[in-house]
């Protein structure tokens, strides 16, 4: 990657973020950044990088918006080009703000992810509009009326203070955990961004524990990302990933944070159940005994079906199939809308020893499935018995 | 910054009863704070006369200007410095708790 993209990718988000906290103004932000940019991509080549690239690009950039409000002779004029040439305040990250403000839960989920995409990431609208699988137009118009109701609302730019804080900072985690997914059903670049932006909270708020977890949660599920997928682009289950390909530094990194980070919520405890498949040398080491343990726990602070089906999986291989079957019980409800209720319960029953009971079951869960590898797999698990 | 709240009605309440606040309360701590500059109670849609003039000619019809199971029970406006200001005053108002409350911020002209 040439220095440009390296300076746009590391300092965009903070000369945004630094600049609306000077101007108020999204859009002039925006601009006055991406012009920096573009004055770099001129002069670097000609005049060499500078030492500090992203000291250069915030000078620039600051020069170029208090141009722009000159000549627009604003009203507060005055006010602005004194807040403005003030001290530098080289050593301000303002990133946080511009994360808390866009993701305001007064925003539509869709518009908090687009935004912090789009100004603390610095992706291209017409990269975001491929990630989500809308046009360049729509997705701009969607941009656009986030940040025009962050205007007409007053939407504030600041991070919240006292019990608000850990409602809103939930509600930012949540948003990139949403990007991390994302990421993994198919939007690889979405991964890495949610990383970047996991990191960049994780530094700025090193008390706030649960951005810590999730920094380290998502590094543990991406040490996986060359193996969970087989040569078809099916998904490969966890006990038949092939673990050299698993990435050790990713791996370490994560247990080296979750080692100074207290378990304080539900990010926490994800991320130690995930530490415990990552230390597993062999599927058979899996410390399922901990997981399970770690899966009561988050069962009860976030008792949600998916939760109680894994806490039922972890307790079959720790305590025995019949100790997994009766945690099922939890998740009967919602047999009819996931297959995959049917397909554990299938599993635990076979490993219970009642092979005929549990073939009717896979079969069941395939034909619940939809088409594709996965219902593949189970008719295979069927015709095995 | 000015911000119009519309007391409304759910047609699928979930009310939280336990704490639910004193309107009196309500009314009295955000009036004391300067952050209630007017409201009051409406009365029911059944009073409402909706005015339009088409073609020059005052066209009235009895009741509001649209039929939803949703009522506008009452307002008040807000003056609060941000929609956090806005946001914490309407989620401590008893409607808030069972019904709904919709914060529209004063358009800048």
């Amino acid at each position: 990657m040439d220095a440009v993209a390296v300076a746009h990718r590391e300092n965009y988000g903070r000369i945004v973020a630094t600049l609306i906290r000077l101007t108020g103004d999204w859009t002039l932000s925006e601009d006055c950044a991406q012009d920096a940019l573009a004055t770099a991509l001129e002069r670097w080549p000609r005049d060499g990088v500078p030492g500090n690239p992203g000291g250069w690009l915030m000078t620039v950039a600051r020069n170029r918006a208090l141009d722009v409000l000159r000549r627009a002779a604003v009203e507060d004029r005055k006010l602005r080009e004194v807040a403005m040439t003030g001290p530098a305040h080289e050593d301000e990250d303002d990133r946080l703000q511009l994360i808390f403000t866009c993701c305001h839960p007064a925003l539509a989920l869709e518009a908090r992810v687009a935004l912090t995409l789009r100004t603390v990431a610095g992706l291209s609208t017409a990269d975001i509009a491929r990630a989500f699988l809308v046009s360049e137009a729509t997705m701009t118009r969607r941009l656009t009326r986030a940040k025009s109701k962050i205007a007409a609302a007053r939407i504030p730019y600041r991070v919240p203070e006292g019990d608000a804080l850990g409602e809103r900072l939930s509600g930012v985690l949540a948003v990139l955990y949403l990007l991390f997914n994302r990421g993994y059903d198919g939007e690889p670049f979405l991964a890495e961004e949610a990383i970047r932006l996991a990191r960049v909270l994780a530094t700025l708020m090193p008390a706030e524990s649960e951005g810590s977890s999730l920094l380290a949660l998502f590094l543990l599920q991406h040490s996986r990302r060359h193996a969970r997928r087989d040569a078809a682009g099916d998904l490969v289950p966890l006990d038949r990933q092939d673990r050299e390909t698993w990435d050790r530094a990713s791996i370490a990194e994560a247990l080296q944070i979750l080692l100074r980070t207290p378990v304080e919520g539900p990010y926490a405890l994800q991320a130690r159940i995930a530490a415990c498949h990552a230390t597993a040398v062999t599927p058979g080491d899996t410390d399922w005994r901990s997981i399970a343990l770690w899966y009561d726990e988050l069962a009860r602070v976030q008792p949600t079906p998916v939760v109680n089906l894994n806490r039922a999986v972890a307790h079959g291989y720790a305590f025995g199939p019949s100790a997994g079957l009766a945690l099922l019980d939890d998740v009967r409800e919602i047999r009819d809308d996931y297959p995959m209720v049917i397909a554990v319960e299938a599993d635990l029953t076979a490993r219970s020893g009642d092979k005929q009971r549990a073939a009717t079951l896979f079969r069941e869960a395939a034909a619940a499935s939809p088409d594709g590898p996965e219902r593949r797999a189970l008719l295979a698990r069927a015709a095995e018995l | 910054m000015k911000y119009m709240m519309f007391v409304c009605t759910d047609t699928e309440p979930e009310t939280d009863e336990s704490r639910v606040p004193d309107i009196n309360v309500w009314v009295a701590e955000n009036d004391a704070a300067g952050r209630r500059v007017e409201g009051s109670v409406l009365a029911p849609p059944s009073a409402a006369t909706t005015v339009r003039v088409r073609g020059g000619e005052v066209l009235l019809t009895d009741g509001p200007f649209t039929e939803t199971k949703e009522v506008i029970v009452g307002f008040d406006i807000l003056e609060c410095a941000d929609l956090d200001e806005a946001i914490a005053v309407a989620a401590a108002h008893p409607m808030a708790h069972g019904g709904r409350v919709e914060l529209r911020p004063y358009a800048d002209l």
